[in-house]
């Protein structure tokens, strides 16, 4: 019987340093309920999630003017929100990185960035970076796919815009469309984490 | 050549006007040494992977202590923190230990950019162009916890290897190398 105890106990201190390795792990993973913020964007306004009334979810891109990566991607982000802010998933860019470190993403530069793209996306800034770290991104472009739930934006896709960050004509795969056409047909998403280079967000 | 006796030609023409001539050949200077570097880093033979090619470089069975770097020439801490791989490079020789530089840039900069960096640093440690598309496949096959930001480092020998996604000083390079020397 003693036996049996110390073998029962030595099962669940196991899983129990298993649950813990899994939650020491920053960020959310996929069926995680992100959260809300607060963030300025760049006409002045304060943007949350919840000011979206009509929204079915959100693509939220962490992103900046200055990594190549995130240059790369700024046409294709543009192209996401004009495919799918009708369709209940606008995007909404966040800008993480330490202006004091990367002055080219100061608010002003991201003003200046938004007007000559034209974008049509609310440009956030992570001030004080305290978003960025709960969401996990570590890089930019880094992509969060949130669906609007009753218990709140539910993580459904995290990594990539797509599989070419070169060229978007010789894209194969569009993973963050594949993800928010399986979310509007009510289907399961087929590829839910994708990974990709990216600038580390600059602390 | 012809180009630069004219200039000097020219230099010699306008004495008359003293501010005038050191700005000639302040001109002739710069376009001398921005040639030399062209050339200079045209000759550079760099070897472009992609990952297929480039596996067997991150995963040798030799004797030695690997030190494997994912940088970028447009990526800030990565060139802050490259003179440290350098450094060690250099100072680990006797040790066995290798640095390989695998460079992250874009293929049209290979020569405008990656090439005369290689060249106006010196940078004595291999380099490498990495580009293949497909980085979904390789970020994860590179190691299961890299979510794609650089700079990364592996450091290897065959018994043990680890992986960094993180920048260094010297000081942590130092400390995770040793880790590797016997």
């Amino acid at each position: 019987m003693n036996t049996l105890k110390l073998f029962a106990v030595m099962v669940l201190t196991l899983a129990l340093s298993v649950f813990t390795a899994n939650t020491e792990d920053d960020g959310y993973k996929i069926g995680d309920v992100a959260t809300d913020f607060s963030l300025e964007n760049i006409d002045g306004k304060m943007v949350s999630l919840s000011d979206f009334k009509d929204a079915k979810g959100f693509i939220v891109v962490f992103t900046c003017n200055t990594c190549p990566y995130a240059v790369a991607y700024e046409d294709r982000v543009e192209a996401l929100n004009k495919k799918y802010a009708d369709k209940g998933y606008p995007v909404v860019a966040i800008m993480p990185n330490n202006t004091d470190v990367k002055p080219g993403d100061s608010i002003d530069e991201m003003k200046a960035r938004a007007k000559a793209k034209g974008f049509t996306f609310p440009y956030l800034m992570d001030k004080g970076q305290k978003i960025y770290p709960q969401y996990g991104a570590t890089k930019t472009p880094h992509v969060y796919l949130l669906e609007k739930t009753k218990k709140g934006n539910v993580v459904k896709y995290i990594g990539a815009i797509d599989d070419n960050y070169k060229d978007a004509s010789a894209v194969k795969t569009k993973y963050v469309e594949n993800a928010v056409d399986a979310l509007l047909k009510g289907k399961e998403i087929e590829v839910k984490e994708t990974r990709a280079i990216g600038c580390t967000i600059k602390v | 050549m012809k180009r630069l006796i004219i200039l000097s030609l020219l230099v010699i023409c306008s004495c008359k006007n003293k501010s005038e001539d050191t700005k000639e050949i302040k001109a002739s200077e710069i376009s001398l040494n921005e040639n030399k570097e062209a050339e200079n880093s045209a000759d550079y033979d760099l070897k472009i992977y992609d990952y297929d090619g480039l596996e067997p470089l991150i995963n040798k069975n030799d004797d030695k202590v690997h030190v494997v770097n994912f940088w970028a020439t447009w990526c800030a801490p990565c060139v802050k923190e490259l003179p440290y791989f350098e450094e060690i490079n250099e100072e680990y020789k006797d040790n066995n230990v290798e640095v390989l530089l695998v460079s992250l840039d874009f293929p049209r900069n290979y020569d405008s950019k990656l090439k005369p960096f290689i060249a106006k640093r010196n940078i004595q440690s291999q380099v490498v162009a990495f580009d293949d598309v497909d980085q979904n496949r390789w970020i994860p096959a590179i190691d299961k916890d890299w979510s794609g930001a650089i700079p990364a480092t592996i450091i290897y020998n065959k018994d043990k290897r680890k992986f960094y996604e993180q920048s260094f000083t010297k000081e942590e390079l130092e400390t995770e190398l040793k880790q590797f020397l016997k």
